[in-house]
């Protein structure tokens, strides 16, 4: 049915539909709507036989939820930013636990300096935990993949972690189809877990792995990112024949076709995307978008296919590795098999910096035009789109006046 | 009077847990522990104790740490009862999840403890364990506190005695080792968030350990129990000499033994003539430096002011025994 909700709204929604048996969070801009919403549904009782704990850190939240899942129980955290930096020591012990745990993260750029607001840098920071991550486009993608992540993470005994582009997504306003209880029952079967706590079977999770072991372990979870690659992509078209609307999946073409340039991104600022490259196509240009949705496991193959044609890439990438550069368009190039396609890469909206279409389409038809691309210089691998060079200069003058006068001061 | 012999003498609703054939034996022999050590010893106390009163109904949640590190290193396992392991400063968290998760299930009768030790305890899991507390969570937490790092080499917590030697507060001219007026007082902690149950105990007094589990493991809500466990490495001791430690840290009012209800001091072990601290503090290495060439008698001093203290606030003297 549809309903007019805000995006954390619907995800609540749809965790709640789930029927998870234990919600446990913590406060953090831009997560807490979500689960604001999840504890309302618990206290109506119309998320029944759930258990809904306060904590007093992410640190906990995420502990709680390591606690619920080992002993049995389908469980779910959320947060954001400095919060999943805080819980980051979990996050990593429960893939090595393979406990499969499923988080909303409300993507929010990471301080210092303090800024609330929407890019992918937490992401990023927990890029390497093991854990598959999904970024949905919409917030009907964000409730639908909220769905498929419990599936996909019971089905692997991996933790699934859904991106949600935290304002843009989760205080946007828009209409969603909430599925019944009886469509998420049929798609998402009642959670019985491989290995837990059990008084009848006793055994020991979470032991000592010595150097003759470790090896091993890491190979099977790198392994089982593989095997989810199948997962995810089989999920998909079962989610759409069930529900009959597409979410999810590993990536996903727009106008690919004959595209020279061919824009890759994630999450929400597809949208923009695509209507610039509409715009730009009717004017003759030959643009074409390719949207990752699974960002963990990456889908270097189904990528590498998506982009053979075009000679040119574009990477949109809402956070960047300072001292290296942009993060997603390494990830790209490494799995692209043609060394000599040209891979070109957009920092932009970092600490939720607007990204218009007419910024985006500056770019695309004279900063990043194929013979100037073709001529740059190394310092030109990554544009910074609508970095204001104003505020830099003067940043640099006020550090250089105030450093002098405190050591003529001393 | 309870009596500290474990023997099988006894009649056997008196004995002690660990003098019965049938004990479960929780942690098994073949485990990596140090001879002499005080923690494996308390720990098999307490899981067993538990193991009988609830008839195995238990799940055990453990702390990064010695207890952890050389009970169960794969493939090899010496716990006998479900067990579960994620990280060093989170374990009252986990332990929670672990108790909504059966009581979910309608398994509200499988009891779980959370155990670690003072560093896991004091320090780096102090914001979780308070956390638990004031949500009256329904777990047992023990805390094994042989007052140091043992596990990563004897460096100081915040339950180290003032004046020992760690491997981080070793003494130099000047400076006797951890200093004065620092470290935190948890069972007090544990009291003032008002939880059904606090306790200390000691291994030198089994009977008494394995009764206070025995209590608090049927109790609901949140429960702490503080077991003192000497460390023969860290305090530098023989390993024969454990039980005696802290025997002695307890008669000279250094550990004392109590109980709380809900924030409120309910009994204590009571101390006869108390023993001076002169005599527990000498036979260690952590503290050789109070002693010898460069004595410090003030500081001995000092701790035996610690120790008077605790016998008048723990009413050591024999007014508020249930005994």
């Amino acid at each position: 049915m549809l309903h007019q909700l805000e995006g954390s709204q619907a995800i609540a929604k749809a965790v709640a539909l789930c029927r998870p048996g234990m919600v446990c969070a913590y406060p953090i801009t831009p997560q807490t709507h979500i689960v604001e919403h999840l504890g309302e549904l618990v206290h109506a009782g119309e998320l029944w036989n759930c258990d809904y704990v306060n904590v007093e850190s992410e640190m906990a939240a995420i502990s709680v939820t390591i606690g619920s899942q080992a002993a049995g129980v389908r469980s779910y955290t959320a947060t954001s930013s400095q919060g999943l930096l805080y819980m980051i020591e979990g996050v990593y012990n429960a893939s090595g636990l393979e406990l499969p745990i499923v988080m909303t993260l409300g993507n929010r750029a990471i301080g210092s300096p303090i800024n609330i607001w929407n890019d992918h840098s937490d992401a990023m920071a927990v890029r390497d935990a093991g854990w598959i991550m999904l970024f949905p486009e919409t917030n009907q993608e964000a409730a639908d993949l909220h769905i498929q992540a419990f599936k996909i993470a019971e089905t692997l005994q991996c933790p699934v972690m859904v991106c949600v582009d935290g304002f843009v997504l989760t205080h946007a306003y828009e209409q969603v189809d909430i599925p019944s209880q009886e469509m998420v029952d049929d798609f998402l079967p009642h959670y019985k877990p491989q290995v837990c706590l059990d008084v009848a079977n006793p055994l020991a999770i979470g032991t000592m792995v010595p150097p003759e072991y470790f090896m091993e372990v890491r190979y099977l979870a790198h392994k089982k990112q593989f095997e989810a690659l199948k997962i995810i992509e089989h999920e998909e078209k079962n989610f759409h024949e069930k529900f009959e609307r597409h979410a999810g999946g590993l990536i996903r073409t727009y106008k690919t076709e004959g595209a020279e340039t061919i824009i890759v991104a994630m999450g929400s600022v597809l949208g923009t995307i695509k209507d610039t490259v509409d715009e730009l196509n009717a004017q003759g240009g030959k643009f074409g978008v390719v949207s990752i949705v699974s960002y963990r496991p990456f889908p270097s193959e189904a990528l590498e296919a998506a982009l053979a044609i075009a000679p040119h890439v574009v990477v949109v990438e809402k956070a960047l590795a300072v001292g290296i550069g942009g993060i997603l368009s390494q990830e790209v190039k490494l799995c692209l098999k043609n060394p000599r396609k040209k891979v070109s890469s957009i920092i932009a909206g970092l600490g939720g910096r607007a990204i218009t279409k007419s910024m985006l389409k500056h770019c695309l038809e004279h900063d990043l035009h194929w013979e100037k691309i073709l001529s740059w210089e190394e310092d030109h691998r990554e544009i910074f789109l609508g970095l204001n060079h104003d505020t830099i200069k003067k940043e640099f003058e006020s550090v250089k006046n105030c450093c002098c006068k405190q050591k003529e001061n001393q | 009077m309870t009596s500290l012999t474990i023997g099988n003498r006894l009649d056997d609703q008196d004995a002690a847990e660990q003098s019965k054939y049938d004990r479960h034996n929780s942690l098994t022999s073949g485990h990596r522990a140090c001879q002499g050590c005080g923690e494996a010893l308390a720990a098999r106390c307490v899981i067993d104790a538990a193991h009988r009163v609830t008839g195995g109904n238990i799940a055990v949640v453990n702390a990064t740490g010695c207890l952890e590190v050389f009970s169960c290193v794969y493939p090899e396992n010496s716990w006998r009862v479900p067990w579960l392991h994620s990280l060093f400063g989170n374990t009252a968290a986990v332990a929670t999840g672990v108790a909504s998760a059966f009581a979910l299930a309608g398994s509200k009768d499988t009891r779980v403890i959370a155990q670690g030790g003072d560093g896991s305890t004091f320090d780096i899991g102090l914001g979780c364990l308070s956390g638990m507390f004031d949500r009256n969570d329904d777990v047992l937490y023990v805390c094994y506190d042989n007052q140091a790092y043992m596990n990563t080499g004897v460096q100081r917590s915040s339950a180290t005695p003032v004046f020992a030697r760690t491997a981080t507060t070793l003494p130099t001219k000047g400076y006797m080792g951890n200093s004065i007026g620092t470290g935190k007082n948890v069972p007090a902690i544990a009291m003032a968030h008002g939880i059904p149950y606090v306790a200390t105990a000691s291994i030198a007094n089994i009977r008494d350990l394995e009764e206070k589990i025995s209590k608090a493991i049927l109790l609901r809500g949140s429960r702490y129990v503080h077991v003192h466990v000497p460390c023969p490495l860290g305090w530098g001791y023989p390993p024969s000499e454990t039980i005696r430690m802290a025997r002695m840290a307890v008669e000279c009012g250094l550990f004392p033994l109590f109980e709380a209800e809900n924030g409120v001091l309910v009994g204590s072990t009571p101390v006869d003539n108390p023993k001076p601290v002169d005599d527990y503090l000498r036979i260690q290495r952590r503290f050789a430096h109070l002693f010898g060439k460069n004595a410090s008698p003030d500081s001995i001093e000092a701790l035996q002011q610690i120790a008077s203290r605790n016998i008048e606030k723990y009413r050591l003297s024999g007014e508020l025994s249930h005994e």
